[in-house]
């Protein structure tokens, strides 16, 4: 039998390896994938430091141990180049790889904004753990550091490296933190709590320019004054990894377009996590992946399964200022309601018929989001 | 009594504490809690929580 074989050893893939061995321990499975098929936790990269984590030790299991785990192959440093679907063969860096059901989990890539100035290539991004080292070793004894992108891994990254000791400078055209999950009173309660903890902000401003300067950079913004920096880390947002996909003629908007069964428009290739577009929902979290996980390991055991989603509220990792928030679906009508004192704020999203659509919860409040999940309708 | 950490987001479960908010009681033994369960940040099953410390009990 042809294997099964899957594009990504992040957690979509690896997650949907090990739930599919706990349904059939003998189907041949192949994951390929570019770096070293080190499973890791992603969501620590954005707290390790006040940790006193190595990026190393962030690490759980290294690709052959995963392999022998698994009973699969792991072809690491073998980056894919193309799907050959009329032979359905993968072609990597090591050689071709034959599939009879493919699954892509390519994950996402950071966007770069368009920069000018003769460092503008030194932005750092950080989406997986060889991003992460390579911001380690770059930060060493660095103090000051710039952050372009105020939403969920900036304002994390902020938090983190705040408590270590650095300072840091925010800047974004946002007109408070993680505007486009938070309502504004969470954003700016946010906003505050990092200020308190020294950090700078430069909203409603953009970076236009990265200098080089002595030491490290200048940053031009579009209105306010330059800001000196030692390193300058780019978080503004991902983008769904579909350029395989695109290049193999299947259908692709946002993400790489799948039915409920996870199934691309090639019904032999299935697609997950964060470069998927899975019933029109693009969502590059932890939670929503675990649940695709589960639903396809069993449709490629041999029980086709729709993906369901319950509400996932996405926790955002900053101990100054405990954060966690369904976002309402878009277009939802009703309104925000708020309920607020000195130890946090419940934000409950209301519709128009009284129900609850979402909520926003920080500080002391977020003790509350068990019951209020249970409260919410499923999302998918 | 003993903690247990999650291998994909870092939550803790710490079993002084339990986790009322979910109807888990303080002092909830981690082999007590059902093996459906799952990490109320990011979903992953009992199954992938790894012990990361062991306490004095008394």
């Amino acid at each position: 039998m042809k294997p099964i074989t899957l594009i990504g050893t992040g957690l979509a893939g690896y997650t949907l390896a090990r739930e599919f061995r706990k349904l059939d321990a003998e189907r041949p499975l192949v994951l390929i994938t570019a770096d070293d098929g080190a499973f890791y936790s992603k969501p620590m990269l954005s707290n390790a430091l006040a940790q006193g984590r190595d990026p190393d030790t962030l690490v759980s299991a290294d690709a052959e141990k995963m392999a022998a785990d698994l009973n699969a192959t792991v072809l690491t440093h073998a980056r894919v180049e193309r799907i050959d679907r009329a032979r359905r063969v993968v072609v990597h860096a090591r050689g071709e790889q034959a599939y009879g059901t493919l699954v892509l989990a390519t994950g996402a890539r950071p966007i770069r904004p368009p920069l000018q100035g003769d460092a503008a290539d030194e932005a750092l991004t950080v989406n997986n753990l060889d991003d992460y080292r390579r911001f380690r070793r770059r930060l060493d004894d660095k103090r000051k550091i710039a952050i372009i992108g105020p939403g969920l891994i900036g304002c994390e990254f902020a938090n983190d490296l705040l408590e270590t000791g650095h300072a840091c400078d925010l800047i974004g055209p946002d007109a408070w933190p993680v505007s486009t999950l938070l309502p504004q009173p969470l954003g700016e309660r946010l906003q505050a709590a990092l200020a308190e903890r020294g950090a700078r902000w430069h909203l409603q401003d953009s970076v236009i320019a990265i200098d080089h300067a002595d030491p490290g950079y200048r940053l031009r913004l579009q209105q306010g004054a330059p800001i000196e920096a030692e390193l300058v880390l780019s978080a503004i947002g991902l983008r769904p990894d579909t350029r395989l996909a695109e290049a193999a003629g299947l259908s692709v908007r946002r993400g790489i377009v799948t039915d409920r069964l996870l199934r691309t428009s090639d019904p032999d290739i299935h697609a997950l996590g964060d470069c998927a577009e899975a019933a029109g929902l693009v969502l590059p979290f932890v939670m929503p992946i675990m649940h695709a996980a589960r639903a396809l390991a069993k449709t490629l055991a041999g029980e086709p399964t729709e993906v369901h989603y319950p509400a996932m509220p996405v926790v955002i990792k900053t101990p100054a200022c405990p954060l966690a928030v369904a976002p309402p679906p878009r277009d939802a009508g009703g309104e925000w309601r708020y309920e607020s004192d000195d130890q946090g704020i419940a934000a409950r999203h209301v519709g128009k018929d009284g129900k609850l659509l979402g909520f926003a919860l920080c500080g002391d409040r977020v003790k509350q989001r068990m019951a209020l999940t249970r409260e919410l309708p499923p999302l998918l | 009594m003993k903690q247990y950490q999650c291998i994909v987001c870092g939550f803790v479960y710490d079993e002084e504490k339990g986790l009322p908010e979910e109807g888990i009681a303080p002092g909830t033994r981690w082999e007590d809690i059902p093996e459906d369960w799952e990490c109320p940040d990011c979903g992953v099953s009992k199954a992938d929580f790894e012990m990361i410390e062991i306490a004095a009990t008394n």
